[in-house]
């Protein structure tokens, strides 16, 4: 576990429109606040639409001056989706973590034939040298029985990962329904060991 | 954005610049505020609204907001007003004689550029606007500074008798940081005193206040020279001194931190001493500003002739560390830093695209249908996708409410080629009621052959869903008088029996009536009228399901553009004539269609049908 040093954690959240990457940045963001930290959240969504590229820069640590993370700097990159996480592949820096949700989202123009989706861009990824950890974050919530959790299994993925405990993330999300609906407390939980579970046994099938 | 209106005093809050420029708004006392939406500009007044004891309201226009802070300055009320850059346009008319007017109450034009153009027509630079207008131009570079020049900015505005232009960009309004906020000071409005001198801006009145406008910018020159929002940060490289101002300057502090840097938060006057200043203590000075050379050619013009800037820096988007770093370092000869090590894959495009049942998607249909017989003049809003795929059914776009008066202009200058051709005009609800009016007007007065499509969704959409005059909703939801468009358009002109109102969804109307209507000489106009998907208006319907054995893959449905519809299978079928036909097989994706039937309506087979699983014997 680092302590609160100079270093900035740079985590650079990715997916499309609408699976919320912007929630999960903010959960983060507001994890790392919490810690006393400095914390600076940049969002990037070309126009205000559904469907399209949805990137968000999330920096925290002792004092954080640039929002941005540029390309070849980022400690982790979360894709909620796996095209997506190819896409931003090269902003991680050397031996930065590719953490990708394996579920596929096919846009209008692939599925019209303009385009073509790739066939494995996990696969891609490694090819190039990049360490993934890919788990089906769709399948986890689906199972706990609501896809909405796929938030909370993306988020338990990272939580190994970060400056301070996984139980300062949980605490963020399970707070949150702790005040607004007590009733899905226990199933976030749930889902948020599952996707630590998900990401950590991941790493074990890449060192293997 | 209800945690800081709830905020008490002196907590520390994780804000976006828009929510903290309101915190800061509040907190100086203003009792009126008023904006039109605009990306990145919007959620400074939905933020805004949350607050007790002000007044707030969405205004058609950003000119007639900026007219409604006028009149709330006069009255003695510290009022605001935000809008986008190319709202500051709009408002121009009105600005350009308030600065020689002056104020009563604080008055501050919060003006958010959108440097990198994540949702814009332009990337323009509304620092300008502080030389043109002989004002004051402040630039926060995160939300705690934000917050800050927010409150500071009324003050200034009172004390220097003129409004404040608080210039923004997109790196500021939509990136959140930590913010201690502090609590509000009333400020009493003292109401309004007849002084025509002061206001009445005739001739006579307005070159009498002229020179007090000089003399102002003068008194605040001097003011920059000495604002503590203007500092030297100390560094120990002394072999580049930068100049820098908004989030330029963190981007500057994050690569260079050894440097010695000039962060300009008071921007116009150019404290053009200070720079001197540093100039003196390093070796080479560069100016790094988003995105126009302004500070440079202030600089160069008062005889600073060695600085550096855009001969260094693109003049395009945002100055981002992976942008300075190699730029400076070439600079001074050192070697550049390797490109990043993993490479970008770039899988396929993944452009925006409609809302499953959005209901300009059967306008556009109809128009890709006879695409060949139509010149078509678009507007500024989520229709502006029209232009994409599928559709590729939009020939213009340009500026808020411009469609009709384009589409005017090509009416009335055609070619031996395009003299058949029809010209149809495309804008939504709120543009029409922002900018459209005067440009329906100046077809029917000129006797424009012009077809207008009035897509009304009952909202602004492509800003995420605000009210307007033309929703029955205020700013806060509450009720407020809606506008008729049937009777604005009959008023402004257009005859009764050529304004057809329609819904979207029945895509044979749609197709039949704008075809109709095209076909007839004059101005007429199709209102189309089911909400946005998105609104609180809309209502789910049943989601439909594809029948894989009916489906003849024709690709019909496709062709409507919904994201619900997706190619399952697709198959190159060799006619007998030898012509191969591409299929389509389609798939809906239930959970996400809302039973809109657009694609039902586009399907001959009948292939398409309610997904509620129906009792059917095995």
């Amino acid at each position: 576990m680092m302590s609160m040093s100079d270093v900035i954690t740079n985590i650079l959240v990715c997916g499309t429109g609408g699976q919320g990457v912007m929630t999960a940045a903010e959960i983060l963001s507001q994890a790392a606040i919490a810690k006393g930290m400095d914390c600076k959240k940049s969002e990037v969504a070309g126009m205000a639409q559904r469907g399209g590229v949805v990137t968000s820069h999330v920096r925290f640590g002792k004092k954080v001056w640039s929002p941005v993370i540029t390309p070849g700097t980022a400690d982790i990159l979360l894709a909620f989706e796996v095209a997506e996480g190819s896409r931003w592949a090269d902003m991680l820096r050397p031996g930065g973590v590719a953490m990708v949700n394996t579920n596929r989202l096919v846009p209008p123009v692939v599925s019209a034939g303009l385009f073509k989706y790739p066939d494995d861009p996990v696969a891609q990824m490694r090819a190039a040298g990049v360490t993934v950890y890919d788990f089906d974050a769709g399948a986890i919530a689906r199972e706990l029985g609501d896809l909405r959790l796929i938030n909370t299994v993306m988020l338990g993925a990272i939580a190994d990962y970060l400056p301070f405990p996984a139980s300062d993330l949980e605490e963020q999300i399970v707070g949150r329904f702790r005040e607004r609906k007590p009733a899905m407390v226990e199933v976030n939980q749930k889902a948020f060991a599952a996707g630590r579970d998900a990401a950590n046994g991941a790493k074990l099938a890449v060192s293997a | 954005m209800s945690a800081a209106v709830q905020a008490k005093p002196h907590s520390r809050l994780l804000l976006s610049g828009n929510d903290a420029i309101a915190r800061g708004v509040w907190e100086a006392g203003a009792k009126v505020a008023a904006a039109y939406p605009g990306t990145p500009s919007t959620e400074i007044l939905e933020s805004v609204s949350l607050y007790p004891d002000l007044y707030a309201e969405w205004s058609v226009n950003e000119k007639v907001a900026l007219e409604v802070a006028i009149g709330g300055s006069m009255s003695g009320a510290r009022s605001f007003c935000a809008m986008k850059h190319v709202g500051l346009n709009v408002a121009s008319d009105a600005f350009m004689t308030v600065t020689v007017a002056g104020v009563v109450g604080g008055l501050v034009i919060a003006v958010a550029d959108d440097v990198g153009m994540s949702s814009s027509q332009n990337e323009q630079d509304s620092r300008f606007w502080g030389r043109f207008a002989h004002v004051p131009v402040l630039e926060p570079a995160d939300s705690q500074e934000a917050y800050e020049m927010a409150k500071y900015a009324f003050e200034l505005s009172e004390a220097y008798n003129t409004p404040v232009i608080l210039r923004l960009t997109t790196r500021v309004c939509h990136v959140k940081a930590v913010v201690q906020v502090g609590e509000r000071n009333p400020h009493d409005i003292t109401g309004f005193k007849s002084d025509a001198r002061r206001w009445v801006m005739t001739p006579a009145n307005a070159k009498g206040r002229l020179p007090e406008q000089i003399a102002r910018e003068g008194k605040l020159q001097a003011l920059a020279e000495a604002s503590p929002l203007n500092f030297i940060d100390q560094g120990t490289d002394k072999r580049i001194g930068f100049v820098t101002s908004g989030p330029a300057f963190m981007h500057v502090r994050e690569s260079f931190p050894d440097a010695p840097v000039l962060k300009l938060g008071f921007t116009y006057p150019v404290p053009v001493a200070l720079v001197e200043k540093l100039a003196a203590e390093v070796e080479h000075l560069v100016i790094v500003e988003e995105t126009e050379p302004l500070m440079e050619q202030e600089l160069k013009a008062a005889g600073l002739y060695k600085i550096h800037g855009k001969d260094l820096l693109p003049r395009l988007g945002e100055l981002t560390p992976n942008i300075l770093i190699p730029a400076i370092k070439t600079f001074l000869g050192e070697p550049v830093p390797p490109p990043t090590t993993y490479p970008k894959f770039d899988p396929f495009p993944r452009p925006p695209t409609m809302c499953a049942a959005c209901p300009h998607m059967g306008v556009y249909y109809s128009l890709a249908r006879m695409r060949k017989k139509v010149q078509i003049s678009g507007d500024i809003g989520c229709y502006t996708l029209g232009a994409g795929h599928p559709w590729n059914a939009l020939d213009t776009t340009i500026s808020m409410g411009a469609s009709m008066g384009i589409a005017l202009g090509m009416d009335k200058a055609r070619s031996e080629e395009t003299k058949d051709k029809s010209v149809v005009a495309v804008i939504g609800d709120s543009t029409f009621l922002h900018m459209g009016m005067q440009g329906m007007l100046d077809i029917v007065y000129n006797r424009g052959n012009v077809t207008t499509l009035i897509l009304d969704n009952r909202t602004t959409g492509m800003t995420g869903g605000q009210n307007h005059a033309g929703t029955g909703k205020g700013l806060k939801g509450d009720d407020a008088p809606r506008v008729d468009f049937v009777k604005l358009v009959e008023a402004l002109g257009v005859p009764p029996e050529r304004i057809k109102k329609i819904d979207p969804y029945q895509l044979p109307v749609v197709f039949k009536t704008i075809s109709q209507e095209i076909a007839i000489p004059g101005p007429s106009v199709i209102i189309t009228d089911r909400p946005c998907v998105l609104s609180e208006f809309y209502t789910k319907i049943k989601p439909y399901r594809v029948i894989d054995e009916d489906c003849t893959g024709c690709g019909n449905c496709i062709n409507v553009g919904c994201p619900a519809i997706t190619v399952k299978r697709a198959e190159s079928k060799v006619r007998p004539d030898g012509k191969v036909n591409e299929l389509k097989f389609t798939t809906i994706d239930t959970a996400m269609c809302t039973g809109c039937h657009m694609c039902v309506e586009s399907c001959g087979p009948k292939a398409i049908v309610l997904a509620q699983p129906v009792a059917v014997a095995e």
